[in-house]
């Protein structure tokens, strides 16, 4: 028993099966107070379609996916290396063409495009809000977490409390919370964008000047600290926030320039050209700043802040930087949200939200604007369709169990992300060989 | 050029430096020795900012810096080599002398072929990463970073440490090349002998003072010193 105990392949074969018996009971049907074990039986007797393909019953499934994650997992154990160092010497030409500025310039030409012809393709409304409502803002606020802990290496845990700023400061000044407007009345919330970008940016000073001090995991503490402030403010001050129920009077955004008139309305499309247009603007200013002098102090001081020190870069300044740069986009995406939904309430602002933007920046690759742009639809893309076309037995809460096991497996066979950006792939292959460890790597604070 | 007044150090209740005074001229290199835990390290840190002292003070060219941050002495023209180099592991070469030059507007593009001829084993390495070099051109390229920014006083903490004599011989003549360009050198060692025998003074620790101190020259041959520092039996004493 022992002998076989010890082989690997069998102990893998066992970890792959206590997980799939984890993920149906987990996912599997609740039970109730006359039949408390129906939860557990239905979990793995309830019928369901084996992908589609003909009725079977849900372990089936589950057993299936685990000999399929077993095979996957020994496979790369045993050619992973070989597999990994013939494709690299393989795509070592291909690379070198894709590096080249013309192509790449050229492919984001083509990107933009395609994103701009995509409305013209997607009909199903459906598809047309998620575009706006879960794709294009998650993007958003993706791009801009991605400066902080991609970029400077500060784990924020609390990055949801600049897109609740963003989204509370329209409605401020839009009129539509019971504190008076300010700027002497309601304006339209085209005019909130600048407002609320400002807003949120001095926000990330206010809030960076004091926590930036800490380092690593103290400084991932404070973040969610504040980002849970921010979400209690807003519920709690009744007479300023509106409260728990928040507010729904926000408008809809509208241009009056002369003759120049529109009304954004409840159509998804026109929103996703607006989100579109600002996507590629902080796109295009986040890469600037990647190779700026500011971002080449970001990369020092996560390398290490005192060799940064000591060639007279002042850290916190740098962090404090990094945290309203990033806000900036979230801000934004704060701003639509809003005006969109024309709804904003404390429950949208809580810490799942925060962690669901670093799981997509993590998967997409820590400092790779790329990464985390292709990180960020292609999750929020698998989400969606899973509500869109749920499997059978799926109910939504089950998205975490999904994109949980999708990020253990990422940690597994590519743990700098998707695309990583080259430095933290580096850095990361530097902490498995320990020197340093993964959490310094995450939080940059590399001894 | 660097003037330190009856400064104290302290790690909350303990007292690391009890008042240290020492001074440093244009164009000397003056070294600091004592044993572990005399208090070298703590004085390096003060004097770059990174612990302020709790008493006395600290005069750079006649300005006081006594509390001035760590980032802010670069401007300045004070660079730090740190202990244990702390070069940008994930830079390459080239990159980690860019940042060097961080504080300073405008081409610094002969300073790095400046670099180059007076290390030039750093361009031969100038696209490895920081991380891939051995220990002896880690240092050097430490050294060389700091020299990026056009200091006019070198603080050098323990610039031997871990490296093979050979390697040690070298670095200690391109410090002496530095100190002939012009540049003030503050070098802090535990390896005596070779430090005497390139600096123009020194000065001894002991538990967080200054005991004495004398030219090189005088301390190489004093008994104290030699008992101590260069492990060597003085008869007689």
């Amino acid at each position: 028993m022992r002998r076989v105990w010890d082989n690997p392949l069998v102990r893998r074969l066992m970890a792959s099966m206590a997980i799939a018996v984890v993920v149906a009971v987990v996912t599997g049907p609740p039970g109730s107070s006359e039949k408390p074990s129906a939860g557990l039986s239905g979990s793995f007797a309830e019928k369901s379609s084996f992908f589609g393909l003909f009725q079977t019953r849900r372990f089936v499934v589950f057993v299936a996916f685990a000999l399929l994650f077993w095979g996957a997992w020994s496979l790369w154990l045993a050619w992973g290396e070989m597999v990994k160092f013939r494709s690299t010497k393989l795509l070592r030409r291909p690379r070198a063409v894709t590096e080249r500025r013309s192509i790449r310039w050229s492919a984001a030409i083509v990107l933009i495009v395609i994103g701009f012809l995509l409305p013209t393709f997607v009909h199903d409304p459906f598809w047309q809000t998620v575009m706006v409502e879960q794709i294009a803002i998650y993007v958003l606020l993706a791009l801009g977490l991605n400066v902080v802990v991609g970029f400077a290496g500060l784990l924020d845990l609390g990055f949801v409390a600049f897109y609740a700023i963003g989204a509370y400061a329209t409605a401020w000044v839009t009129g539509a919370l019971p504190t008076p407007a300010p700027f002497g009345g309601p304006i339209n919330p085209f005019f909130a964008i600048p407002i609320a970008i400002v807003m949120v940016m001095l926000a990330g000073i206010i809030l960076g000047a004091p926590t930036l001090r800490l380092r690593g995991d103290y400084l991932a503490i404070v973040t969610l600290g504040f980002g849970e402030i921010i979400a209690i403010f807003a519920n709690n001050l009744y007479g300023i926030t509106g409260g728990a129920t928040g507010t729904n009077q926000i408008p809809h955004f509208s241009i009056h320039l002369g003759p120049v008139k529109y009304l954004w309305g409840l159509a998804p499309v026109p929103y996703y050209y607006l989100a579109l247009g600002f996507v590629v603007l902080f796109l295009v200013v986040f890469s600037l700043l990647e190779h700026s002098r500011v971002g080449r102090a970001w990369t020092a001081i996560r390398e290490d802040e005192v060799a940064a020190e000591s060639i007279g870069i002042n850290p916190l300044k740098y962090k404090v930087m990094a945290f309203s740069i990033g806000a900036a986009s979230s801000g934004f995406a704060g701003v639509m949200t809003a005006a969109q939904t024309n709804f904003v309430s404390p429950t949208s602002f809580g810490l799942l939200f925060s962690i669901n933007i670093l799981v997509l920046v993590i998967f997409g690759g820590m400092g790779s604007i790329k990464g985390v742009l292709i990180g960020a639809i292609a999750i929020q893309t698998m989400s969606m369709y899973l509500i869109h076309t749920p499997p059978a037995g799926y109910q939504p809460p089950d998205l975490y169990i999904y994109l949980g096991a999708l990020l253990v497996v990422m940690m597994i066979f590519r743990p700098a992300g998707l695309f990583p950006s080259r430095r933290r792939k580096r850095e990361i292959g530097l902490a498995e060989a320990g020197e340093g460890h993964m959490d310094e790597v995450l939080t940059g604070d590399v001894p | 050029m660097l003037q330190v007044k009856d400064a104290v150090v302290r790690y909350g209740a303990i007292t690391a430096l009890h008042g240290i005074s020492f001074e440093v001229q244009q164009g000397e290199i003056v070294t600091l020795l004592g044993a572990n835990g005399a208090g070298k390290t703590t004085t390096l840190r003060m004097l770059s900012g990174l612990h302020a002292p709790s008493g006395g003070q600290i005069l750079f060219e006649g300005q006081d810096v006594t509390l001035t941050k760590a980032h802010q002495f670069s401007a300045l023209g004070i660079s730090h080599v740190p202990e244990g180099r702390r070069i940008f592991p994930q830079m390459t070469v080239e990159e980690n002398l860019e940042m060097g030059a961080f504080v300073r507007s405008g081409g610094f593009g002969d300073d790095i072929e400046k670099m180059y001829s007076i290390f030039p084993i750093l361009k031969d390495r100038r696209k490895q990463m920081g991380a891939n070099l051995s220990g002896g051109e880690q240092q050097m390229l430490a050294i060389a970073r700091a020299l990026m920014a056009r200091p006019r006083l070198l603080l050098l903490d323990e610039p031997s440490m871990g490296l093979a004599p050979m390697i040690v011989e070298t670095i200690f003549k391109i410090i002496g090349d530095i100190r002939a360009e012009g540049t003030t050198v503050f070098l802090v060692e535990q390896n005596a002998a070779q430090a005497l025998r390139l600096a123009d003074r020194g000065y001894v620790m002991e538990n967080g003072r200054i005991v004495f101190t004398d030219t090189a020259k005088n301390l190489l041959h004093d008994e104290r010193v030699r008992a101590v520092y260069l492990g060597e039996s003085v008869e007689g004493s």
